[in-house]
């Protein structure tokens, strides 16, 4: 937690409503965002129970599941579910776009958008990650089959829950977390999760201060939580009894649709509330103005698209229950470089953000006194351009000489520090010599060196591009990682269900395993 | 009976004390420095209904489907004389599985026979496989002796007692929920206190008891029983540390009011009061552990503790919000021991106050 954030929530227990920590939004938020309210039956391993799904606020559709330790009604379920999100899916895919690769000498086809799941909170994100689990190795043969959907949409919610793992992805997101990242409230990251009280303070309704309406909003018989675990209260006196009548109707055809009834309306009882907030939620968000990197980080959302559906058209087998070594440390290795790039990103589109690390001497701000454009260093082999800046600023500048620092107004070039005089009025004079996004002549092009006069913001923090690392491949895994696979399985044979990859054995994908 | 005994009764208000089980007894370790909640639970008080009197009940409901996949998964694992169960466990601890182990049901109605019963089954010595089903163990809570039914099996095997927990929350590939898998480590370690005690006071090694706990749930999605084993060493030492504590209720008694009382039939307003008289540490931890929790949530209002402890932190460690937004604006000067923090409040509120009002740096 940051000073700046922290000072964030006091200053928001003081005013009564929350107070934003971010002047731009960090995340790309669909034109048709599909939102998704599961709920799960307490007790049995992540069972669905209900759900309510669809992609604008008046297409709400509720699916449930009426005996939900039934597994047949479970992977129904699945089913019926698969039956909105795949052509959801498939929406995304009518148009494609050319990106150049290859430094522009060969093109690649990407969709020129991409599926947005929205989900009311973390554990929210957790439970679709398990029905993937529970669902992408089923089979629609053999002795129990499904639906053949069903294993699809498991690879599906599979390849959103491992996209949410990604910093800066918005394939699925938290409703909570995407408002946390904007705004900060007057009560604890424990309380913030739960979605009524956090939009209770970020948008309390009339006369109300955020602390009531979130008090409010924890008493369960007045705002159901957002799921997907449900509220005790409301399983004991509402849900059972309905699911017991529903059992108890047996074969009968209209006292079972009459029972089915009663079940499905307390659910949407449950569930609309939340359904709700999801939406102001997603107005809020979209009432904000998106950083200038965010669509680049929306880029990266079709590309994964693109080539999970490819992977899919090509028949490509189910995500392995495990990685194994080398697939594990690449992984990591791209999450790492995804989470840093993250951060410096937000820091350089919102200067709310960056003010945190100003406050950690990562940063300062300050004027622009001197400017020696066509400063040229001759002392090499060949002459360079080198212009020279003189800032002054009123921040601590704790970099030493010779450091290389960054200004998000001209990403592209390095400042290095010359010299760093501290005056005699509190202010500090740096001397940085300029470097990059000038051209390749020796005469700077106009707007490419800053100009006297100039506010800018100086930093350690680089957006430059991070090189990927070197991983052996799997079957040189060295033996400090259990040396390789014991049997390469045969790429992509999608025949055998066994997922190209997987090193966890042969046991992936037997049907039998969830029906013992 | 002692005096701390007597004061302790009085505070209740002269009903029985509240039976502790395992969970209550795990829920002490969390947050051992709120004086207030050390006191009421060595006097034995009913919390929940005593959240409840005073306007704040706690929400610790169970869903009925919980309870019954529990129940159903629990007589799973233990049928046919646990034949099952002892392969599992004797597979998991790398141990022969032995050919036949005996079976002993120590439950029933009859406390102090079944204490007896217990006693004898578990100190009666024999090296042989065992089970021993509801062992009625105690412990020594704030002086006083403490019942524990647990709904647990003691498995002996190869000399060495184990701790069973069956539970019903899934492992998904080896995988399972960190805060169910810790809430279920201290309620073990409480059993293997318990169990080391009742071994020890037989005149036979405590280590006799492994501070491996086998904790045995369902794989996957499917019913199938997994076993897998948690080392409660560390859960052992903070409860030690707890119960030493709470045995020198004496010294926390000294702090508290003359008057306190927590007697449920007494008016809600005097019952806040007294409350109030008794420092409490809140943390919104507590909210997942304790039932009085929403009221002192309620009493720490406009404290930075309710933010949580890493805002806290980030705050310098000024305890009141008011303080640090006063420091913030630079309209109070620093004490000596925020002259660290004041400064970066300062500068933090000015950053935020140019920014949100336009600065374009």
């Amino acid at each position: 937690m940051s000073t700046l954030r922290a000072l964030a929530k006091a200053q928001a227990v003081a005013a009564g409503v929350a107070q934003p920590v971010a002047t731009v939004r960090h995340l790309h938020v669909s034109d048709r965002p599909l939102v998704l309210v599961p709920l799960a039956m307490a007790g049995e391993a992540n069972a669905p129970l209900a759900a309510l799904v669809g992609a604008a606020p008046d297409e709400a559709r509720l699916l449930i599941v009426p005996q939900p330790r039934n597994r047949q009604q479970r992977f129904a379920f699945a089913a019926e579910l698969a039956g909105i999100v795949l052509p959801y899916l498939d929406s995304c895919r009518g148009v494609s776009e050319a990106v150049p690769t290859d430094r522009g000498r060969d093109v690649r086809y990407r969709h020129v958008d991409a599926p947005q799941l929205l989900v009311p909170n973390p554990a929210g994100t957790t439970f679709l990650r398990l029905l993937g689990r529970s669902t992408r190795f089923r089979r629609p043969d053999g002795d129990h089959p499904v639906h053949p959907s069903v294993p699809l949409l498991g690879r599906w919610l599979t390849f959103f829950a491992e996209r949410a793992e990604h910093p800066g992805s918005s394939a699925l997101l938290a409703m909570t977390e995407a408002l946390t990242l904007h705004w900060a409230t007057g009560q604890s990251a424990v309380e913030d999760l739960h979605l009524p009280a956090l939009l209770g303070w970020i948008d309390p309704p009339p006369g109300l201060t955020g602390g009531q309406a979130a008090a409010r909003a924890e008493d369960p018989a007045v705002c159901p939580p957002a799921g997907p675990a449900t509220d005790p209260d409301f399983d004991n006196r509402r849900l059972a009894p309905a699911v017991a009548a529903y059992a108890e109707a047996g074969d009968d055809p209209v006292g079972r649709a009459a029972a089915y009834a009663e079940l499905e309306r307390p659910l949407r009882d449950q569930l609309a509330p939340t359904w709700e907030l999801m939406w102001r939620g997603v107005g809020l968000l979209r009432a904000l103005p998106p950083g200038a990197r965010v669509a680049g980080r929306w880029d990266l959302d079709k590309d994964a698209f693109t080539g999970y559906a490819e992977h899919v058209d090509a028949g490509g087998g189910p995500q392995p229950r495990r990685d194994g070594a080398v697939a594990a440390a690449v992984r990591l290795h791209r999450l790492e470089r995804a989470l840093t790039s993250y951060a410096v990103q937000r820091a350089y589109d919102d200067p709310l953000v960056m003010a945190e690390h100003r406050l950690t001497g990562e940063a300062f701000v300050g004027d622009v006194t001197l400017a020696d454009p066509k400063r040229v260093d001759d002392t090499g082999k060949r002459p360079v351009l080198r212009p020279r800046i003189q800032v002054v600023t009123t921040e601590p500048v704790p970099m030493p000489v010779g450091a290389a620092l960054w200004s998000p107004a001209r990403p592209a070039q390095k400042a290095r520090v010359v010299f760093v005089t501290p005056g005699a009025d509190g202010k500090i004079e740096v001397v940085l010599e300029l470097s990059g996004g000038m051209g390749r002549g020796l005469t700077a092009p106009p707007g490419t060196v800053p100009e006297v006069g100039e506010r800018l913001c100086f930093t350690t923090l680089s957006d430059a591009f991070l090189p990927a690392g070197n991983f052996p491949a799997p079957e040189e895994t060295p033996w400090t990682h259990g040396g390789p696979p014991a049997a390469a399985p045969l790429p992509d044979e999608p025949a055998t269900g066994i997922p190209a990859g997987a090193t966890t054995g042969g046991d992936d994908g037997d049907p039998a395993e969830d029906w013992a | 009976m002692t005096s701390s005994a007597e004061r302790l009764a009085e505070i209740r208000g002269g009903v029985p004390p509240r039976r502790h089980n395992a969970r209550t007894i795990a829920a002490l370790t969390g947050n051992p420095g709120c004086t207030r909640r050390a006191v009421l639970d060595s006097a034995g008080v009913d919390k929940p209904k005593l959240a409840e009197r005073i306007g704040f009940p706690a929400r610790f409901g169970q869903s009925r489907f919980a309870i019954t996949r529990g129940n159903a998964f629990e007589a799973q694992v233990k049928a046919d004389g646990g034949i099952e169960l002892l392969r599992l466990v004797a597979e998991r601890l790398g141990v022969p599985v032995p050919a036949r182990a005996s079976w002993t049901d120590l439950g029933g109605d009859d406390l102090p026979d079944r204490h007896e019963r217990s006693r004898a089954a578990l100190t009666g010595g024999g090296d042989e496989a065992a089970l021993f089903d509801h062992p009625l163990l105690g412990l020594e809570v704030a002086g006083r002796r403490v019942h524990l039914e647990p709904d647990l099996v003691a498995a002996r095997l190869g000399g060495r007692f184990h701790v069973v927990e069956i539970k019903s929350f899934p492992v998904i590939d080896g995988q399972a929920d960190p805060a169910k898998v810790s809430a279920a480590a201290v309620q073990s370690a409480v059993y293997v206190l318990a169990l080391r005690e009742l071994l020890a006071a037989a005149g036979r090694d405590s280590e006799l008891v492994s501070h491996d706990v086998v904790l045995v749930c369902p794989r996957d999605f499917a019913n199938q029983p997994v076993a897998s084993l948690v080392d409660v060493r560390k859960q052992l030492l903070v409860l030690r540390r707890q119960l030493d504590r709470m045995a020198r209720i004496d010294a926390l008694l000294d702090e508290v009011p003359a008057e306190f009382t927590a007697d449920l039939t007494a008016e809600p307003g005097t019952l806040a009061a007294a409350l109030r008289t008794v420092e409490a540490r809140y943390a919104p931890e507590c909210l997942a552990a304790c039932e009085l929790a929403y009221f002192c949530r309620d009493e720490a209002r406009g404290h930075t503790t309710t933010l949580g402890r890493p805002v806290r932190e980030a705050l310098g460690g000024i305890a009141d919000v008011a303080d640090v937004l006063a420091l913030a604006i630079g309209e109070r000067a620093p004490g000596p021991e925020q002259a660290e923090a004041a400064p970066l409040l300062r500068a933090a509120a000015d950053l935020r106050a140019a920014i949100l009002a336009g600065d374009p740096a």
